[in-house]
């Protein structure tokens, strides 16, 4: 206890003297999260900075290994750090897919020179990567992907295309599902291979959504030569990393539903259209679903605490990731569309410091690809009706 | 407090399903339906509950019971909930016990909470005033005449309220609330016949009680009595638990065996995903619930928690017992088969203290809108 009170006290100092001022700030838009990469985008130059001083010592990914660059903390340091930093409003210095996704499959699939060639430029923040998944005819049924890769000897050449990949045209390697053998089932000889998006033949093209926001990608292959060292886990395997990875990215998207401001959406209903002598909302049957929508938040928070707690003493995650992508983003629908009947007129501007360029309406839109991101609503209770409750196959 | 059961815990809930299941099951409730006992509940099972101390888990030590806490308390409902177990635990228990304990005086305490721990008594909350549960208009039924208290009211909706030995009734008086410990011989009981088929009835009070039997008004006026209340809600909430997550499991059990057009019904999409979303549901039940309970042994503010609590479990409890009847077509609506007791359990507890909208109103005003 006391290592850690030690750990506590020289974290505190450290990060007192090396998170700069303006990553104290909080977030305010999209350009304020760090990705890295070799082209980093940038809304102030510190970020790079407090990447910099927070990979040296491992700490963007602060459980990761030290032989990885990591910063080999335990869960209980990490924690620390997590307090710390919340304490004196740090930033976080670094947000990517190699941190969230490629990086946890490398750590349970990779080889170890993978995961040296690999890991470190994550931590670093010097590679950005994005997730070659879904395909135009591979959406909710991923597992039919078509994209080929053709064995000559030493090396793959793929052929293809991805769509819905995040920020392809931003990143600079690609983890990508691809098909070596279509003589079995769908689900077998599909492989997880990596290269870099600058080799010739791979184009990108952002896809405008209905928010005005381009953070999607049309991808595509042109004889692109992929050395087999690039091969992830064994060749036509790589459904199993894929399933592992979707359960990661489900976890990741349900949080959306647990993003909130400091006041409660009653709270701010009750700020714009006001109480009665009793104190209750002037629009009855606004509040109403407004407090069924903040009921339902607190037992979905209090859902996650329960699963996090159980998973801590041992007893396993199991099909529960699938209900909270269901649920969490379901959530964040509802709180969406009430945050338009909260605002009225103020919530529908697009452009415009009147409307803060159209925040509200922007988010509320974005919002709808929660439920079909990441595998859609339907397909998440198809799982849960399959897997959980054990009902058959139409 | 973790959101997960130790070991302890995990020992008590099975050993009381265990037993739960074997002597006071669906089948024990349907005999008790048909053939009610003149107390109202089966004695020789309320001694057995005695024996095995759960009536005195969430008593402190100091008077008489186990000091175990609230958690331990409320996943003894929630079998009972799954169980359809008839038996007064829920009033002398969770409901008089709790309100002994927060708004008892020490004297009324050392009198009675032994007792309830021992099972040597059985006890009933008296305290709801015409159709609906509503704190806000309890009528003025007291008035103090020097040494003594004139209380004259008509008390509805009190569970177990035939077999009682003594009653917890709370009124109110120009000042505050006021509550009373009364015995059976001084009231009058008019036995309601309820949905769910267990005792319940209107308890009807007038008379002059000696100062004795007042309780201590000060912890009643100054949060003692909304605390009580939260408390026995969430313990309600508990049971509401056991029931929707049994009719649930035995709804899907059917899913997966009725066939229709040449198939298992539970392959077809459309029930799949109303029984998935439900699914979904419950097992935010199962966290909400077990959050309030840690709560209430923690000691924390109960605030609107407990409101939260009991209207998220009262909504899914009518989806669940709905979607059950539902589900299962013709022979859901037959009195034959279970399901349909499960429908009118959960519509009772739900509106025992307070139901569905009572709550989701108290739960939007705690949280200031």
């Amino acid at each position: 206890m006391s290592d850690l009170n030690t750990f506590r006290t020289e974290t505190r100092s450290w990060l007192e003297a090396n998170c700069p001022e303006s990553m104290r700030v909080p977030i305010r838009s999209f350009e304020d999260i760090y990705n890295g990469g070799r082209n980093p985008e940038m809304s102030h130059p510190d970020q790079k900075i407090w990447c910099d001083r927070m990979a040296e010592r491992g700490w963007t990914v602060p459980e990761w290994p030290k032989a990885y660059g990591g910063g080999g903390l335990s869960k209980a340091e990490a924690k620390v750090l997590r307090e710390e930093m919340a304490r004196i409003g740090a930033r976080s210095p670094l947000d990517s897919f190699g941190i969230s996704m490629l990086g946890p499959a490398l750590l349970k699939f990779g080889n170890e020179d993978q995961k040296l060639e690999h890991l470190p430029p994550i931590v670093r923040g010097e590679i950005r990567w994005c997730q070659g998944y879904s395909e135009p005819n591979a959406g909710s049924d991923l597992a039919s992907l078509a994209t080929r890769a053709e064995d000559k000897g030493d090396h793959y050449i793929v052929n293809g295309q991805k769509i819905w990949t995040s920020y392809a045209d931003k990143a600079d390697w690609i983890f990508c599902l691809v098909r070596t053998d279509n003589t079995g089932s769908k689900h077998e000889g599909i492989s997880f291979v990596l290269f870099d998006m600058a080799t010739p033949g791979v184009t990108t093209r952002p896809i405008k959504l209905i928010s005005g926001s381009s953070p999607f990608c049309e991808t595509f292959f042109d004889d692109v030569p992929v050395l087999k060292k690039n091969l992830v886990g064994e060749e036509g395997k790589g459904w199993t990393i894929a399933k592992y990875l979707l359960t990661h990215e489900r976890e990741m998207i349900s949080s959306f539903g647990a993003a909130s401001g400091k006041k409660t959406l009653g709270q701010r209903a009750a700020d714009n259209m006001g109480t009665d002598a009793s104190g209750r909302l002037r629009a009855g049957t606004l509040r109403s679903v407004i407090a069924q929508y903040q009921l339902d938040t607190l037992a979905f928070a209090a859902t996650m605490e329960k699963v996090t707690a159980e998973a801590k003493a041992g007893q396993g995650l199991g099909p529960a990731s699938s209900i909270f992508k269901y649920y969490g983003t379901e959530l964040n629908k509802r709180r969406n569309e009430l945050l338009l009947s909260v605002e009225g007129e103020s919530a529908l501007g697009w452009d415009g410091e009147e409307y803060n360029e159209g925040e509200i309406a922007r988010a509320w839109l974005r919002s709808k690809g929660n439920s079909i991101e990441g595998g859609t609503s339907e397909v998440q209770l198809n799982i849960v009706a399959k897997r959980v409750l054990g009902l058959p196959d139409a | 407090m973790s959101l997960v059961l130790n070991e302890e815990e995990i020992m008590l809930r099975d050993s009381a399903a265990g037993f739960l299941a074997e002597t006071a099951n669906v089948d024990a409730f349907r005999k008790h339906r048909d053939n009610p006992p003149p107390a109202g509940f089966d004695q020789a099972l309320w001694g057995s509950i005695a024996e095995m101390g759960w009536c005195g888990i969430a008593i402190d030590e100091a008077h008489g019971g186990l000091g175990y806490g609230f958690t331990g308390l409320g996943l003894i409902i929630e079998q009972m909930g799954k169980n359809l177990t008839v038996s007064p635990f829920n009033s002398t228990v969770l409901m008089a016990g709790t309100a002994i304990a927060q708004f008892g005086t020490e004297a009324q305490k050392q009198e009675w909470l032994p007792k309830i721990a021992a099972g040597e008594v059985v006890m009933a909350l008296a305290i709801q005033e015409g159709s609906h549960f509503d704190l806000d208009s309890l009528s003025t039924s007291v008035s103090a005449q020097g040494d003594s208290f004139a209380v004259k009211a008509e008390k509805r909706q009190v569970l177990d309220a035939i077999g009682a030995d003594a009653y917890v009734v709370v009124g109110k008086d120009v000042s505050g609330y006021q509550a009373f410990i009364v015995t059976a011989d001084q009231v009058s009981v008019q036995d309601q016949s309820m949905v769910d088929a267990r005792s319940s009835g209107t308890v009807v009070i007038d008379i002059s009680l000696s100062a004795d039997a007042q309780m201590d008004p000060q912890s009643l006026n100054s949060g003692g009595l909304e605390r009580a209340l939260d408390i026995m809600n969430i313990g309600l909430a508990a049971e509401l638990l056991g029931v929707s997550v049994e009719a649930f499991e035995r709804t899907v059990g059917y899913l997966r065996e009725r066939k229709q057009f040449g198939k298992v019904i539970g392959s077809f999409q459309g029930l799949q995903h109303r029984a998935a979303d439900l699914f979904a549901e419950l097992e935010l039940c199962k966290a909400i619930v077990l959050k309030g309970l840690r709560a209430v042994d923690a000691g924390d503010d109960l605030g609107g928690l407990a409101s939260a609590v009991k209207a998220k479990l009262a909504q899914i409890s009518q989806r669940a017992t709905n979607e059950g009847v539902q589900m299962h077509g013709g022979i859901g609506m037959t009195d034959e088969y279970d399901i349909g007791f499960f429908i009118k359990r959960a519509r009772v507890l739900e509106h025992t203290l307070g139901d569905f909208h009572y709550h989701l109103d108290r739960y939007a005003l705690q949280g200031g809108y």
